[in-house]
């Protein structure tokens, strides 16, 4: 098949499986088989695209003109393609967790909640194959919306609340921020394209207007959960895990740093912003994020919130890495996408896996949990050295040329936050692991009966994402010549 | 003509003494459709509002010594017709819109048992209330 | 006096259909007046209303593929006689009306005996055609008086339409909106007699060529401020929306959605044809600070009644206040005197219509089938009417302007327009009265869908397949306008551009 009908395809899987996943809704067998023969599909057109990337291809779609210069149209440059894996591939496994928990749990309205699954996923795809900021935007709504019924899922108070902060949020700063942001690029540049080395550079904005239009886009992309617009972040863990695990660890959030980083790459480029210096103030506002987020989650005892707010300093990572604007730390950044991805879904996956055995979310009632539950908080485990950036998990790859790039460029601020991050992380990380594997467990009372490990899916799946934040350690082959790409597609003196 | 000559303004407004005369009715209608309650009298605001936009365009079409625009080899000054047709319509428009207004306000008395606005609209706030 | 011209050696009906489309309705409206029966009415209606949209799109196709139709009425030339006159801008309006009217009347039979007593009906129908007469007969003439007869027209049968409402405050909005709108047409009528005074012609194109010289003295302007002014009150500018909010809410379900879709469209475009057509936009950009004040209305126009809107209780006077906010947008379009601008403005009158239109047809539906109008008691109903509240939440999304929707392709251009005037400001005005819309649509999708029935609400009875398939063909509009937009923001584009570039009628 030509290029051009698989990144169709990539689109037409998810929403068909939709379909498919609405219309099995009686049967909840076949309803899961759908969702996994789906993902399954998904993945496999994803690959079929990675091989013919890998090899040098550039594919793209013929353009849909909308209205005035406005086009709808898809293509796949090195950054992309690593989203999309990365979420396509995670989303099988998500699968496959997700039919323990939500079986495990009970939960109601599990057709709707499927069925918008692959709604987000397909939008994923959107976003991640997108040519130029008008389809971007349109995806990254339609990304925005489909996960709001996932975030209010439960459909209580408290449910109701925090995805109305989810949704309004999301939505004030994409059409507060980002919308004028897209069309001030228009207007200046006269294209939307996504372009190596960025459209910016002759468009003959001001270092101030070029920095008023970084910033538009750093808080218009609220998905990318920098201070001060995080607040959605804690506030989407109301959702069931299966949704903080692959949306608010993977899809949702990765898309926000994803675009953060093509809008550095392919809009502004890497040499424009090291001549106008138009980056810089968020690699103050980043690392500031990176290191308050740290210390916010020191305080949560909520396992949940920890986490989210471990993701928040994760992604702020990627941010600052990006605005750091050199080679190197844009190769950082993208391989930060990834082996975070992998890391901290596993995190997620492990935390609802506890709560489907033992019912439990705070953090000081896992005394023991290690003994109970061994193969959950062994990846559990791997999880928190991955936050860490302990050699033999991925995250160390990607710190490195964090730092390297930040060695040579001079940003010893960056430098001493990463520096400073990785002792809080393991000051928040490590006790968990502690805890549950030194500690005396409980006496099983009534209220916390003794239980055994997750449903035997979740544990599945959990298990293949710690070996991967493992694996792709040891063969980082693929995404690093991603990564290496989209580098040289940023221009950029080191 | 003394006077006028020596008052410049005075020579002005006698100049245009139509116009002032339609101000003046256009600015008492208004009035009246602003500060009365009762319906039927700012009906009757409007109405002369109405009228004096008649005025307006009627009086300029009006030539001294001009006769009705009928065509004949002994006159040669005709007034001009069109104003005339016009505001003959206008006319039919403004009873048309009295006659609707009256309509409403009768069957707004069967409902509320009141043609004074202040306690109708009084009686409106109250239903809102109600119902939050 | 002029003579009539030669009559035509062979009446082509081709040559009529300017005539044709006030007529038809016209005699439509007598036809269902004199039947008195509602199911007749109903039927001598919906003939009507969906040969309009014929004539309609016959007459943008003449004008596309061979420039503007000048038709004399009665066969006096013009300016003497009345001319009829059909380019890009208004053709494009009438078939916007034309088949929103045809989409509300195709609704119309079960939601209105629903909601309208028997010996009514006839009557309803009757004033809907004459309604309807009246806005084709704004939108296609050419003549500044007759514009007037026919705002007159379109606006006593809106009164009456109004006033056939179920609830009793129908008829005080009726009343006040009488009262407001006949104020409203003589200051326009006072300021087309200025108008007539200084250049003595009543034809919109006689009177741009001969107010040229004419346009520092200060009877051009008084007119322009006199026609603003009134038409300013026809289409519920802010602050001059008062009438609008009570006269939506208490309207029968299909009047609503008909008269938020057109009636204040047509106002809008009268405005446009004179700023732009008569006076030119020179006018406008020399008196900046006028220009200024507008813009400043229309800012608060979109903020002032979106965060009202939050707070109503009714979910029709909810929407109500969200298309006065709208209007808003139309306005700021209009006035930011640069293609992008009035492309949007434009754009937006025709996506809004669509919009506000399937909105308040939803309305209709949940009506009809609960006879709920608070947005408290709307809980559950996604569950139990899916079908409704799913194109309720379309069109909303087009309301908020979110992607993929039309409502974003007519905000793209507003923005765009404000970027390139360089007004910040007003940037961000439109973006920060967006995220309000979220908060007002989304409070109705949060209710309907994330919250449970009350256990004893009885079941809504089920929506009548002819009011789904049209909120739905709305609905299914609002996406598809929001992807192919050769109509939606093309012919927009290409009529800003004469009006923009041409000074004169286009």
């Amino acid at each position: 098949m030509d290029s051009t009908t698989l990144i169709w395809l990539t689109l037409a899987i998810p929403t068909l499986g939709a379909v498919g996943i609405w219309l099995a809704d009686r049967f909840p067998n076949l309803r899961e088989a759908v969702t996994l023969v789906t993902a399954v599909l998904l993945w496999g057109t994803v690959c079929h695209l990675l091989a013919r990337v890998l090899r040098g291809e550039r594919p793209g779609t013929e353009p849909i003109e909308i209205f005035g210069g406005i086009e709808l149209a898809l293509a796949i440059e090195p950054l992309g393609m690593l989203f999309a894996t990365v979420a396509s591939t995670l989303w099988i496994v998500n699968s496959i967790y997700s039919i323990g928990y939500m079986r495990g749990n009970n939960e109601p309205r599990q057709t709707p909640f499927y069925v918008c699954f692959a709604v987000a996923l397909m939008s994923a795809m959107g976003v991640a194959f997108s040519e130029n900021l008008f389809t971007l935007f349109l995806f990254y709504e339609i990304l925005t919306l489909s996960t709001y019924p996932l975030v209010a899922h439960k459909g209580n108070e408290d449910a109701r609340r925090n995805a109305g902060i989810y949704l309004v949020l999301l939505l004030v700063t994409s059409m507060g921020f980002l919308l004028p942001a897209i069309i001030w690029t228009a207007v200046a540049s006269g294209t939307t394209s996504f372009a190596d080395g960025g459209i910016l550079a002759s468009a003959g904005l001001s270092a101030g207007a070029a920095t008023a239009l970084m910033a538009l886009y750093v808080f218009g992309i609220g998905k990318a959960a920098i201070m001060p617009v995080h607040f959605w972040l804690p506030a989407a863990m109301v959702a069931p895990t299966p949704v903080s695990a692959l949306l608010h660890a993977v899809a949702v959030v990765k898309a926000g740093v994803f675009a953060v980083v093509k809008v550095v790459v392919y809009i502004f480029g890497l040499d424009y912003l090291q001549e106008t210096g138009a980056s810089q103030w968020a690699v103050y506002l980043a690392g500031f994020t990176v290191i308050a987020a740290s210390l916010i989650a020191l305080t949560h005892d909520n396992l949940k919130k920890r986490l989210a707010f471990s993701t928040v300093s994760q992604l702020s990572y990627v941010i600052m890495a990006a605005m750091v604007a050199t080679p190197a730390a844009i190769i950082g950044a993208t391989l930060h996408i990834a082996a975070h991805a992998v890391s901290k879904i596993t995190l997620f996956f492990a935390a609802g896996s506890i709560y489907t055995a033992g019912h439990l979310t705070m953090i000081s009632q896992l005394d023991g949990i290690g003994r109970r539950m061994p193969f959950t908080m062994g990846a559990f485990a791997i999880g928190a050295l991955a936050m860490i950036g302990v050699p033999p998990t991925v995250t160390f790859l990607s710190k490195w040329f964090m730092l390297q790039g930040n060695v040579t460029a001079d940003q010893w601020y960056a430098l001493g936050v990463i520096a400073l991050s990785t002792v809080l992380n393991t000051l928040y990380f490590l006790p968990i692991v502690y805890r549950a594997f030194w500690r005396a467990p409980p006496e099983p009372s009534a209220e916390h009966p003794a239980h055994g490990e997750g449903p035997l899916p979740s544990v599945i799946a959990l298990s293949i994402t710690g070996a991967g934040a493992i694996a792709l350690f040891l063969y980082p082959d693929i995404v690093y010549r991603l990564a290496e790409a989209v580098a040289a597609a940023a221009g950029g003196t080191p | 003509m003394d006077l006028l000559e020596s008052y410049p303004l005075l020579q002005t407004i006698a100049e245009r003494y139509n116009t002032w005369a339609v101000i003046l009715l256009m600015v008492s209608g208004l009035y009246i459709v602003v500060a009365k309650s009762n319906m039927i009298k700012t009906l009757i605001g409007m109405a002369l509002f109405q009228t004096s936009v008649y005025l307006l365009y009627l009086s300029p079409g009006k030539i001294i010594g001009a006769t009705p625009p009928i065509t004949d080899t002994a006159f040669a000054v005709y007034s001009n017709p069109l104003p005339h047709v016009l505001i003959l319509t206008a006319i039919v428009v403004g009873v048309a819109t009295l006659a609707m207004g009256l309509a409403l306000i009768v069957r707004i008395n069967e409902a509320y048992g009141s043609i004074e606005e202040d306690e109708v609209v009084d009686l409106v706030d109250r239903q809102d209330k109600a119902e939050e | 006096m002029s003579t009539p011209a030669d009559p035509q050696p062979a009446l082509m009906l081709a040559d009529q259909l300017p005539a044709l489309l006030v007529v038809v309705p016209m005699l439509g409206a007598m036809v269902a007046s004199l039947l008195r029966n509602g199911a007749l009415g109903y039927l001598v209606s919906l003939i009507v209303s969906w040969v309009s949209p014929v004539i309609a799109l016959a007459m943008l196709w003449q004008v596309e593929a061979s420039g503007p139709i000048s038709y004399a009425m009665g066969g006096w030339a013009p300016p003497l006689g009345i001319e009829y006159r059909v380019d890009e801008a208004n053709a494009f309006l009438l078939v916007l009306i034309s088949i929103m009217a045809a989409l509300c009347i195709t609704f119309a039979p079960r939601s209105i005996a629903s909601e309208i007593p028997a010996q009514s009906r006839g009557w309803y129908y009757a004033m809907f055609l004459m309604c309807l007469c009246g806005l084709q007969g704004m939108a296609i003439t050419g003549d500044a008086f007759n514009i007037f007869v026919f705002m007159e027209i379109s606006s006593l049968a809106m009164y009456a339409l109004i006033a056939m409402g179920t609830d009793r405050r129908a008829l005080v909005a009726a009343y006040q909106y009488l009262v407001i709108g006949t104020i409203g047409a003589t200051f326009y009528v006072l300021g087309a007699g200025l108008l007539f005074t200084i250049t003595g012609t009543l034809n919109l194109v006689d009177m741009a060529d001969r107010l040229q010289p004419l346009l520092g003295t200060r009877a051009a302007l008084a007119g322009l401020a006199f026609i603003s002014v009134g038409i300013g009150l026809k289409l519920a500018l802010f602050p001059l929306h008062l009438w609008l909010p009570n006269a939506y809410a208490f309207a029968p379900s299909v009047a609503t959605a008909f008269l938020a879709s057109t009636a204040t469209k047509v106002a809008v475009y009268i405005l446009v044809r004179f700023v732009y057509s008569v006076y030119g936009v020179e006018v406008a950009e020399a008196h900046e600070i006028d220009t200024a004040i507008v813009l400043l209305l229309a800012v608060l126009a979109m903020v002032a009644p979106s965060i009202v809107a939050i707070f109503q209780a009714n979910v029709k006077r909810m929407l109500a206040y969200s298309s006065v906010a709208q209007i808003g947008y139309i306005i700021l379009g209009v006035f930011l005197l640069n293609e992008a601008g009035l492309t949007g403005g434009l754009s937006h009158l025709f996506n809004h219509a669509i919009i506000k239109g399937c909105l308040f047809l939803a309305v209709g539906c949940i009506v009809f089938s609960t006879g709920i109008t608070k947005i408290d008691q709307m809980a559950g109903l996604g569950h139990t009417m899916p079908l409704t509240m799913g194109a309720f939440v379309l069109a909303g999304l087009g309301l908020i302007g979110v992607p993929g929707t039309a409502g974003f392709v007519s905000k793209w251009y507003l923005i765009q327009g404000a970027t390139e005037a360089g007004l910040w400001w007003l940037v961000a005005a439109i973006v920060f009265a967006s995220v309000l819309a979220v908060f007002y649509v989304g409070r109705v999708v949060e209710v309907a869908w994330f919250r449970e029935p009350s256990p004893e609400a009885a079941a809504p009875r089920p929506v009548p397949v002819e009011m789904l398939a049209v909120t739905w063909i709305l609905a299914a509009l609002c996406i598809y306008f929001g992807f192919e937009t050769d109509i939606s923001a093309g012919v927009p584009a290409e009529a800003a551009r004469i009006l923009i570039g041409g000074g004169a009628d286009g």
